[in-house]
């Protein structure tokens, strides 16, 4: 297979950009020509070939680079990482479930030897090799959760479950659509959901979390959540705000082509066998509108989509200043025509 | 939402008379790869096949967490009950194929606690089996309180204590020998959490005991152990499936749901979780409430059933199912 791993940024000069197989399998998804909420959640099973959900965790063309920019991001604020005491063995959860998936999913770039309790992980694109006690912090050179998200694509919020209700208590949390961990740190699923606009008079997040506490151990799920980013960046956290805020004030109909990404988050939910901790991977994928508009349909459904977006969701995804210009330039790919059912480029 | 399989091909790989009310059934993986990791308080779905009827009963896992080579539980006899009990009793033996479930937990410890106290009751120390012995590999600190009727039915009493000493407590009716609660409840440091499991009357003075302590209801955590019981046949109409059904003497709602061929949610068969909720259409009779999960509105109401654990008396019950 071979992935062709890009070394690009998400910052600065903003070097990032898709290859043409990459934009195949961008995970778009409207599946019609319009959007509004719902509880669109589905069992996370691996997929087709080709396509992000080919394995439970997908590792792609811009792996080392993410990870290059995780890392810039935890040496300026450490606190994009947190763990509360009770939640180190959810930690060792996640490292177990992210080394076994990513070493069956990728057997020449990862490996896992376990012996009992003492394990050898391989990572060969990031060049890391440690051999560790499981369960004994003092082995690793961070905690569990730490170390393994250093090494994987994607958010991870860990909600300990109790009291009829989900709590924000563990996550690992830099390639975000303006939330913050270090804000959200020890809330229930109501409390950080509270700023969402329309959802809770639909009572999408009642039964979001009634499905969501009954999730059993092997049946993960997943679901779509999208907004929009001007410039390719990563980071686009509240702690941030001052450095990209006012990027949404450089579009023009000259370079929204390059710079306005639509953002693509495949969430997904997996019940912890020791902890019985709910594991929450957000993974960003980032698309140009140059890259979207490669597929006619994508173009055509895009375009339907933002134009006729509600007001309240466009100010809460904090699109309204660039979406005219947007809907303008998109205009252009849509001749009218029918598109077809399903996600897919055709 | 059906996510990949929640099926496990098992053997059942020993069964141990413990006493005579209890037996230990061990299962392994049938392709012969360790089960899942799990929880301690965790359950397990037991599929039993019996003469063309197909049972599930959820029986707490009582293994170490650590050592998933093997899951075991322990299963009382009741000869009165719907005879799940009596199918594993006298048709479960070494050799034999069953089909058990993924592990859920739905009485998982609160890992924030700085001390567990636990509380059980006869088969009710199932859950503490294995919480116990996750809690003792992590030096976690815990305090067990066991009453039994007497020696002879004192499943694991032995074990208990061997394995954890002083930590352990044990107490015979039979001998007059009674858990002091309140005492017990009073003298604990702060940041305990407090579990119990055993039968209903246990569970509500606890619960109450607690309660008047003075311990918040966020560190009392609590499992009714309830299996279905036998009642009259009655019948019922499946509305949105447009299907009659006769649930028997000695089946659940549930089961006679699953046996026409439906497949409502569900996580418990207790009574507990609440997924298999189901809204009453209309009904001419009585509901016999067996669930711990509906309101006192909910029952008076007449408008939900909890079909794992509930039955019906009278003359006709239509279900929006």
């Amino acid at each position: 297979m071979g992935i062709n791993f890009r070394q690009e940024t998400f910052r600065d000069d903003f070097s990032f950009r898709n290859s043409p197989e990459q934009i195949r399998r961008f995970p778009f998804p409207f599946h019609e020509d319009g959007y509004m909420y719902s509880v669109n959640i589905e069992p996370h099973v691996p997929g087709r070939k080709n396509t992000v959900f080919e394995h439970l965790f997908d590792v792609d063309e811009h792996y080392i680079s993410e990870m290059q920019d995780r890392a810039m991001v935890l040496a300026e604020d450490p606190l994009r990482c947190q763990s509360l005491p009770h939640m180190t063995l959810a930690g060792w959860d996640t490292l177990e479930l992210l080394m076994t998936e990513k070493a069956k999913s990728y057997p020449d770039l990862f490996s896992l030897t376990r012996d009992g309790d003492k394990w050898h992980w391989i990572n060969r694109p990031l060049g890391i090799e440690d051999r560790f006690t499981f369960g004994d912090t003092s082995t690793l050179p961070y905690g569990p959760l730490e170390y393994i998200t250093r090494q994987s694509q994607g958010d991870f919020a860990v909600l300990d479950q109790r009291d009829g209700n989900l709590w924000m208590d563990a996550g690992m949390v830099t390639t975000q659509a303006d939330w913050s961990l270090d804000f959200d740190i020890g809330m229930n699923f109501f409390e950080w959901h509270a700023p969402v606009p329309l959802a809770h008079e639909m009572g999408v997040f009642t039964r979001a979390l009634k499905f969501l506490m009954a999730l059993q151990q092997g049946q993960p799920a997943r679901r779509f959540n999208w907004t929009m980013t001007i410039n390719p960046r990563l980071d686009t956290s509240p702690e941030n705000y001052h450095k990209w805020g006012v990027d949404r004030t450089t579009v023009t109909p000259e370079n929204v082509g390059h710079k306005v990404h639509l953002r693509v988050e495949v969430q997904m939910f997996f019940r912890l066998p020791r902890s019985n901790a709910l594991l929450f991977p957000i993974r960003c994928y980032l698309l140009k509108m140059e890259e979207l508009v490669t597929s006619p349909k994508w173009a055509r459904r895009f375009h339907r989509v933002l134009r006729d977006l509600p007001n309240e969701l466009a100010e809460y995804k904090g699109l309204v200043r660039y979406r005219p210009t947007t809907v303008e330039w998109l205009s252009k790919y849509d001749d009218g025509m029918p598109t077809s059912p399903g996600f897919g480029p055709d | 939402m059906k996510a990949g399989s929640n099926r496990i091909e098992a053997v059942v790989t020993d069964v141990v008379v413990v006493n005579e009310l209890v037996k230990r059934f061990h299962f392994q993986r049938a392709d012969g790869e360790t089960l899942p990791t799990f929880s301690g308080g965790a359950h397990i779905v037991v599929e039993m096949r019996d003469e063309g009827r197909t049972r599930l009963n959820p029986y707490s896992l009582m293994s170490s967490p650590l050592d998933t080579r093997d899951y075991t539980i322990s299963v009382r006899r009741d000869d009165a009950g719907r005879g799940g009990s009596l199918f594993m009793h006298n048709r479960v033996e070494p050799g034999q194929r069953m089909v058990i479930s993924n592990p859920v937990n739905l009485f998982s410890l609160d890992l924030r606690a700085r001390k567990h106290l636990m509380i059980a009751g006869g088969i009710g120390i199932t859950p503490f089996l294995a919480q116990t012995a996750q809690l003792a590999a992590g030096s976690g600190n815990f305090e067990l309180h066991y009453s039994f009727r007497n020696d002879k039915v004192a499943a694991y009493a032995d074990v208990l204590h061997a394995r954890h000493g002083r930590r352990v407590h044990l107490y015979r009716s039979d001998h007059g020998e009674n858990l002091d609660l309140e005492r017990i409840l009073s003298s604990q440091p702060l940041g305990t959490h407090l579990y119990v499991c055993g039968p209903d009357g246990m569970i509500t003075w606890v619960r109450d005991t607690a309660a008047q302590l003075g311990w918040p209801a966020e560190m009392v955590h609590y499992e009714h152990f309830a299996a279905p019981q036998p009642g009259k046949p009655f019948d019922v109409t499946l509305a949105a499936s447009g299907i009659d059904i006769r649930v028997g003497e000695h089946e659940s709602l549930l089961e006679a749901i699953e046996a026409a061929g439906l497949s409502p949610p569900y996580l418990c068969r207790g009574g507990v979780c609440g997924q298999c909720e189901t809204n009453v259409i209309s009904y001419d009779g009585k509901f016999l409430h067996n669930d711990h999960w509906l309101s006192e509105e909910d029952r008076r109401s007449g408008c939900k059933i909890m079909p794992c654990v509930s039955r019906f008396e009278g003359k006709s019950l239509v279900l929006e199912r």
